[in-house]
């Protein structure tokens, strides 16, 4: 083929310039899967590789991606009283979603991909495609209206101190992921928690809450010249927010007045179907469920660390039930799973393989284990509403631990049958 | 407590918890109900843990009898045997291995049930194939000299009584000698017809192991038996745990041995009693009770020795898998393994007098034009057996896909090889190879493979993606039916803990064990080669 010719002859000397060798090496490997036969091994080998595995874990968070696109926008026009319909609006919805998405997902990668391709060069290996499962989960578990500054220190802390740090690719101990969420929680908490982060768009300062689009005004300004020539409905001119709108998720309503607080609120179809504020990926259940078993059913991600998760989530929950101790211990079990960023963290943070148990065993361990540090942080701790985060970072750090004991239980059972 | 009794234990707990909470906050009228559900799955559970004590006794009973399948007596229906299929009847009621582990690659090219005649010329003797012997084996033989079939083509400088013979007579043409003059292949011009070197009659039955030995070394056959851990010659003074013999390949494009051993009941039978004579333990036979025929008469009929039937994917024909669910290799244990060929090979040499090296090999793969099987003997050329037969660009695999050597046209095939494979070789980029849906066998669920039914691949030489780190995780347990975990002996085989190797279990392995492990790996680790350095450190230690 004449254009793989062409770009072959652009390759970098790999002695004189190695940065771009490494840039070069990228690009070709994503264009190319490389023509290197087998030697020394096997004669042939399975069609998958960790670029097409990757790929397909980002492919089944796209739902997610989609709607939480238009969740941005849905929430910030029902904070305002319209377009309050489902259908209404969509491409307004959508768009104000793309403004606060589109910069997020752009900063996650370029300061990543930069770490990352640093590294490699330093290294003298290729650039390695840990990272776009990675950055395709940052975004997802980010408040809409994140400064970009912090988010770009939160990635680049994550992605050195978390990853490149102890090696790289498969060498991590922690979810490189939360690690950039817990970042941003510990070092800029007024951005991530509270009730005025979860709803993009509104400007909290003055007395009257009103609409804020920040620097992306000028693109709905853009927009709307298109949508009148189409007919359609505009932005319009900024509005303020309608009397009684907070903007608690339903995880901060439940923290202070249990289940009552919440179903005033919010329906449990609501809650399902995800039309509440909340990180931009984590709120409609039934798009990460799909996501889920479209990984089971390719066989990429563990159904043992999913299955285990639910028991243990669920066994505390009733458990908490049967206490009673709080108010938010008497929301009934099966709401807990309705609420918050289970599902996300169950699908798609529990299951990375490298962070994970390595044995089945374990896995049913760990699993479990995460789901009954998720509940007792959710509900025990008065200062985070959701538990996901740092039950997944804990048990992260005891996978290794819980690997030993199975691992040196199967050792001496070897050693003992002489 | 075993996994079905977790499984059972554990929901019923689940279940009382999801009753007590739906209970836990109204009056006391219901709190009676629920006390009563509680009573109620107390008793089931004192129940069920009587029941178990009384199975554990019933098995100790059984055990002290004398009985071998403990799993028979059991109070509790065995569930698991509901799921199974109906086993085929020709197994007649014997108990079966169950292997779910593996993964049976579909190649195209399987060899059809067909001799085609071929004239093989050449034949060569490769030292390399023998573990275990010192690099430079003394060689006997000079080129431009005339051997009969048996005659002594070099020895173990160590253990002289150890010899490798020729597998057919004619005219040394080459000696290559490899690095620092170490032998690498003796080549032979074969004669048109084999004449032999007639050895002296020998009398099984009065004969003590010693002489059994000497005769067997002097008959050429002794490096036919591969020794575990290590896989090298068997050692000539020390008596084996046991020898295996699995008489079916479940490799991809594998011979069928019920075909090869046709008319070879004698031969095999002698075989048999042979090794008994030398084993301390048994003879055990591996059966595959997945065929849709029977297993050849020749090894359902074969006495002297223990059958152990096995129904599951490759690799459940390989020995070593075998070995583990019968009598597992133990640490400082040898055990002695043979393909069913040589079998054959040590029962001519005693029924005949004489070194018969007759092998039926079979061809196939998709870059073959004509597959089929080829009797011919140990070593026979490649080019004479892949003239015309052969498309361009492929690669030569004198073995299977997995743990074969790579072989030029120029080649020979290797001594313990039973079948060339002749596959496409993979040298060429795809546009976006990784993302655009493609048609390649895959043990995940990423390729639109099953929505295409029985799909037979015509699978290159392609790495398919670039190596890296350890990443996903569960990927080779599923490929290996033993109870090791591959992935962690990798890794401590890497960093040369070996303590942890032995513990993890790698005097169990050999490399056609890990090979499809190394065929499902996403990372296209090397795994074959690191379970080849564990084993040489290990080896060099001892």
């Amino acid at each position: 083929m004449a254009f793989i010719d062409k770009i072959k002859q652009l390759e970098p000397d790999k002695k004189k310039s190695p940065f771009l060798h490494t840039v070069y090496d990228g690009l070709f490997t994503f264009l190319y899967q490389p023509a290197t036969v087998n030697k020394g091994g096997v004669h042939v080998r399975d069609g998958i590789d960790l670029k097409r595995t990757m790929a397909m874990v980002v492919l089944a968070m796209q739902l997610c991606y989609l709607f939480g696109t238009y969740n941005i926008g849905q929430q910030h026009f029902l904070a305002l009283g319209i377009h309050e319909g489902y259908f209404e609006a969509i491409h307004l919805k959508l768009l104000f979603g793309l403004t606060k998405m589109l910069p997020i997902w752009i900063v996650t990668h370029v300061v990543g991909l930069g770490v990352e391709f640093y590294f490699a060069y330093k290294k003298g290996h290729a650039i390695e495609e840990g990272f776009l499962v990675t950055g395709a989960l940052i975004p997802l578990i980010m408040p809409p209206d994140i400064p970009l500054w912090i988010l770009a220190i939160a990635v680049a802390f994550a992605v050195l101190f978390a990853k490149e740090a102890f090696g790289g690719t498969g060498m991590n101990i922690w979810n490189v992921a939360l690690v950039a969420r817990v970042f941003v929680f510990f070092a800029y908490p007024g951005e991530i928690s509270g009730d005025n982060s979860w709803v993009a768009g509104l400007d909290y300062s003055n007395g009257q809450i009103v609409t804020d689009y920040g620097g992306s005004g000028w693109v709905m300004g853009l927009f709307d010249k298109l949508w009148a020539s189409l007919g359609w409905t505009t932005f319009g001119p900024e509005g303020v927010v309608v009397d009684g709108f907070s903007g608690a998720t339903p995880l901060a309503l439940a923290a202070s007045g249990g289940w009552e607080a919440v179903s005033q609120k919010y329906s449990p179809a609501e809650l399902w179907w995800g039309g509440i504020p909340g990180s931009i990926g984590e709120t409609s259940k039934p798009l990460i469920i799909i996501g889920a078993l479209m990984l089971i059913i390719m066989r990429l991600a563990s159904w043992r660390i999913m299955v285990s998760m639910v028991l243990g989530c669920a066994l505390t929950a009733m458990l908490f039930n049967t206490w009673g101790f709080n108010a938010y211990m008497t929301v009934p079990w099966i709401y807990h799973f309705y609420m918050g960023s289970f599902f996300f963290a169950m699908a798609f943070m529990a299951t990375d393989p490298v962070t994970a148990s390595a044995t089945n065993l374990g896995k049913w361990i760990y699993g479990f284990g995460i789901g009954v540090v998720g509940m007792i942080v959710r509900v025990m701790n008065p200062a985070y509403p959701e538990g996901w985060m740092l039950a997944i970072l804990f048990m992260n750090s005891f996978a290794p631990l819980i690997d030993y004991f199975i691992v040196e239980s199967n050792m001496k059972k070897r050693l003992s049958r002489v | 407590m075993n996994k079905t009794n977790y499984r059972v234990v554990f929901p019923t707990l689940l279940v009382i918890l999801f009753f007590e909470t739906s209970y836990a906050q109204t009056t006391s009228d219901t709190n009676s109900i629920l006390s009563r559900l509680i009573l109620v799955a107390i008793i089931v559970l004192l129940f069920g843990f009587i029941l178990l004590i009384a199975e554990k006794l019933l098995q100790i009973q059984a055990m002290r009898s004398g009985e071998k399948d403990i799993s028979a007596y059991s109070i509790f229906p065995q569930i698991r045997k509901w799921f199974h299929k109906k086993p085929n009847a020709y197994v007649q009621d014997a108990p079966i291995h169950y292997l779910k582990e593996g993964y049976d690659l579909p190649l195209n090219g399987e060899p059809e049930q067909q001799i085609l005649e071929t004239t093989v010329s050449r034949y060569a003797v490769n030292a390399t194939d023998f573990r275990g012997l010192p690099p430079i084996p003394k060689v006997v033989v000079t080129p431009g000299q005339e051997v009969l079939a048996g005659d002594v083509l070099f020895f173990d400088k160590n253990n002289p009584q150890v010899v490798i013979v020729a597998p057919v007579s004619g005219e040394v043409i080459e000696v290559n000698r490899g690095e620092k003059r170490a032998i690498s292949t003796v080549v032979l011009l074969a004669d048109k017809s084999i004449r032999y070197k007639s050895f002296l009659p020998f009398d099984l039955g009065t004969a003590t192991r010693e002489q059994i030995v000497n005769y067997m070394c002097e008959g050429g056959v002794w490096p036919m038996i591969i020794e575990r851990p290590f896989g090298i010659i068997a050692n000539t003074h020390q008596v084996p745990k046991n020898i295996f013999i699995s008489c079916f390949d479940s490799a991809p494009l594998a011979p069928d041995l019920n075909f090869v051993v046709r008319g070879k009941a004698t031969e095999f039978q002698k075989g048999l009693d042979v090794l008994n004579k030398l084993t301390g333990g048994k003879v055990h036979l591996g059966l595959d009770a997945t065929g849709s025929q029977p297993p050849s008469e020749v090894f359902t009929s074969a006495f002297g020795v223990e059958k152990h039937w096995f129904a599951g994917k490759h690799p459940a024909g390989n020995v070593g898998i075998q070995i583990h669910h019968i009598d597992s290799i133990k640490k400082g244990q040898r055990v002695w393994t043979l393909g069913v060929q040589e079998v054959i090979s040590i029962g001519a040499l005693f029924l005949h007098q004489r070194h018969e090296a007759d092998r039926t090999l079979c061809i196939g793969g998709s870059s073959f034009l004509t597959t089929g099987y080829i009797q011919t003997y140990i070593g026979a050329s490649l080019a004479d057996l892949t003239t015309n037969r052969v498309k361009e660009n492929s690669r030569l695999i004198s073995g299977d896909v997995f743990s074969g050597l790579q072989e030029t046209s120029q080649g020979y095939s290797h001594y313990f090889n039973d079948q060339i494979s002749a596959i496409p070789e993979g040298n060429h980029e795809t546009f976006f190879g990784w993302a655009l849906p493609r048609i390649m066998p895959s043990v995940s669920g990423a390729f639109p493979n099953k929505l295409l039914g029985d799909i037979k691949f015509d699978a290159d030489t392609n790495t398919n993606g670039e190596p890296r780190a350890f990443v996903m995780t569960g990927q080779y347990e599923a490929m290996l039916p033993m109870d090791i975990y591959p992935q962690l002996l990798m890794k401590a085989i890497i960093t040369k803990d070996i303590d942890r190797m032995e513990g993890l279990g790698i005097q169990e392995l050999a490399e056609e064990d890990i090979a499809l492990c190394e065929f499902a790996c996403t990372s296209k680790q090397p795994l074959q080669s690191i379970l080849r350095q564990g084993l040489n450190m290990i080896q060099t230690e001892s």
